[in-house]
């Protein structure tokens, strides 16, 4: 396991200086994640047009893990249909869990986070945004905060 | 063979370390340096011997068999429970029950002791930098009783004052719960000065000494509170054993916590009698390897002597603390003049968890999260801190390694 293969240059950049941060409101459907390990909470809001999330956000406190994993994905997935969001988490997911996994070409910064899987323990890190914003997307009937544990 | 030291200038850190076969593995082709033994301590090649040795030639069930392995193994488990009795100088084995470890022995005394006295408004008195442990169990039995939880705060040093403890004891209060020593800021609590205030207002006192006692002499005569729990795993012993001393007239009061077999005399499906202390807390088969491993643990103890690892302990946690404070954007989280030898610690813009791992990488295994004192973190405001812990192990060469592996983490920040 390589340092480096975690903390790339653009996780660090990310970490240190969050895109999209900050909370919408008003919003159509925010939820709020916590990762009990630890410690990490993350809040997403977003605007949707149609089955499209037109706008997003997300603050918080956790590891550069965490918020740069929060940023890179509002970044990736603004603008996108439910249906293009479920994709990438699923590619994502992936990438992040299976060591031989592919990078595909689309994930674009995303593929950064590729090097979490040799982290075993870091992996909910870098997930927890994505449960929040599936918790957000799918909010009409959920309630609570979605936990990695 | 053992390190053994007659007096502390004597203390070889490097022999003893010798007896831990695990410290000389490599973690990510890195030296190991182990620096959590307060969430579980390595055990000496004599306790894990011991426990080989059992479970090779001596093991059968005990208090049942006439044949000879069982009398073994009965002798070798009430020889451990007196081996414990006496490393906390209790008075007596009928006042040690064993117990899967501290957090068993807590809700012991939750359910058993307090759960039939309580009444509605009485109060449990906790403090500010407790456990889980020792404040979940006191909030099951308050939901339960109608009993109200009160908190002893502690300032911004780590620090519990007894003139706080006694504001906050009434006439209400019928039971004490406190640490003896904090595992997430090390502050040690002048325990017997709280039993006696305790005392003076006849509240009942329970002290985790999960971190106290493998760290310094325990001595349960002296400090004269009615319960103390601790577990073998902190103190270079089995995971999966502990013990409850408990004074043993409230024993006698207590009903059994727990039924089935060694805590009974007879059974009738009309009724049961019970089993004499301290067989009518033990109710099933022991952890027999467990209670062996702890009172080997024991042994290897007093071999260092207990007074001899406290003083390498301290040299080690001021060495630590001094060279720590160095290193740029680093706050020690804990700062009780009296401290066990635990540093929690942050550093600006590192998180905990990142920190955790790239120490990781470099073979310093810390302990990183809320330490199960979510409370602590609260009040200081953290998500989250380090903690290096030290043990008998311990020694000046891993605290410049993770000196080293914090300028890393400086280095991989930016």
């Amino acid at each position: 396991m390589d340092l480096k293969d975690l903390y790339r240059e653009v996780i660090l950049d990310h970490n240190k200086s969050p895109r999209l941060f900050g909370r919408l409101d008003p919003a159509d459907s925010s939820a709020d994640g916590h990762n009990p390990l630890c410690g990490d909470r993350l809040h997403v809001s977003l605007r949707l047009d149609g089955d499209r999330v037109a706008d997003l956000r997300f603050d918080g406190k956790g590891c550069a893990i965490s918020v740069a994993s929060a940023s890179l994905m509002c970044e990736a997935v603004k603008g996108k249909q439910r249906s293009e969001i479920a994709h990438l988490f699923d590619e994502m997911h992936a990438v992040m869990t299976h060591h031989d996994a592919p990078i595909p070409d689309d994930l674009g910064k995303l593929a950064a986070l590729s090097g979490v899987r040799d982290f075993p323990v870091r992996v909910k890190c870098a997930t927890l945004c994505w449960h929040t914003l599936n918790a957000a997307l799918a909010k009409d009937s959920a309630s609570g905060p979605i936990k990695t544990e | 063979m053992n390190a053994n030291f007659a007096s502390p200038a004597a203390y070889d850190a490097d022999r003893v370390w010798r007896d831990f076969p695990i410290l000389r593995r490599e973690v990510h082709g890195k030296p190991l340096v182990f620096l959590d033994s307060a969430a579980s301590s390595q055990r000496p090649a004599s306790v894990v011997a011991a426990v080989d040795r059992y479970e090779t030639y001596s093991h059968a069930n005990v208090h049942r068999g006439v044949h000879q392995l069982s009398q073994e193994a009965t002798g070798l488990f009430e020889h451990a429970r007196e081996r414990v009795r006496g490393f906390v100088n209790a008075y007596s084995t009928r006042e040690v029950i064993f117990t899967r470890g501290t957090t068993e022995a807590i809700n012991l005394v939750a359910q058993s002791y307090a759960r039939p006295r309580l009444q509605r408004g009485d109060e449990i008195l906790l403090t500010a930098l407790e456990h889980h442990a020792n404040i979940v169990p006191w909030q099951l039995v308050a939901e339960q009783t109608g009993a109200l939880i009160k908190v002893v705060p502690m300032d911004r040093r780590g620090v519990v004052s007894l003139d706080d403890f006694a504001a906050h004891l009434t006439g209400r209060t019928r039971i004490v719960a406190c640490a003896h020593v904090s595992n997430a800021l090390g502050t040690v609590l002048p325990v017997r000065e709280i039993v006696k205030l305790a005392h003076s207002r006849g509240a009942v006192v329970l002290i985790d000494g999960a971190q106290a006692v493998p760290h310094q002499r325990v001595d349960l005569k002296d400090i004269n509170c009615d319960f103390y729990a601790f577990s073998g795993h902190k103190m270079y012993g089995p995971t999966g054993i502990g013990a409850l001393v408990g004074r043993e007239s409230l024993l006698e009061a207590m009903p059994p916590w727990q039924g089935g077999g060694d805590m009974i005399l007879t059974v009738s499906f009309e009724k049961t009698t019970y089993n004499a202390l301290p067989f009518k807390f033990e109710a099933g088969t022991p952890n027999i390897s467990g209670a062996i491993g702890m009172a080997a643990a024991i042994d290897y103890i007093d071999t260092l002597g207990i007074e001899n690892i406290h003083a390498h302990e301290q040299r080690l946690l001021e060495i630590a603390t001094e060279n720590m404070q160095r290193v740029p954007g680093l706050t020690i989280i804990g700062t009780a003049p009296e401290k066990a030898s635990v540093i929690s610690f942050t550093i600006d813009g590192i998180h905990p968890h990142d920190l955790g791992t790239i120490l990781d990488a470099e073979g310093v295994a810390v302990r990183t999260g809320h330490h199960c004192a979510m409370p602590v973190m609260e009040f200081f405001n953290v998500p989250a801190t380090a903690r290096a812990s030290f043990a008998c192990y311990s020694r000046e060469s891993d605290v410049d390694a993770l000196v080293a592996a914090l300028g890393k983490a400086r280095e991989v920040f930016g």
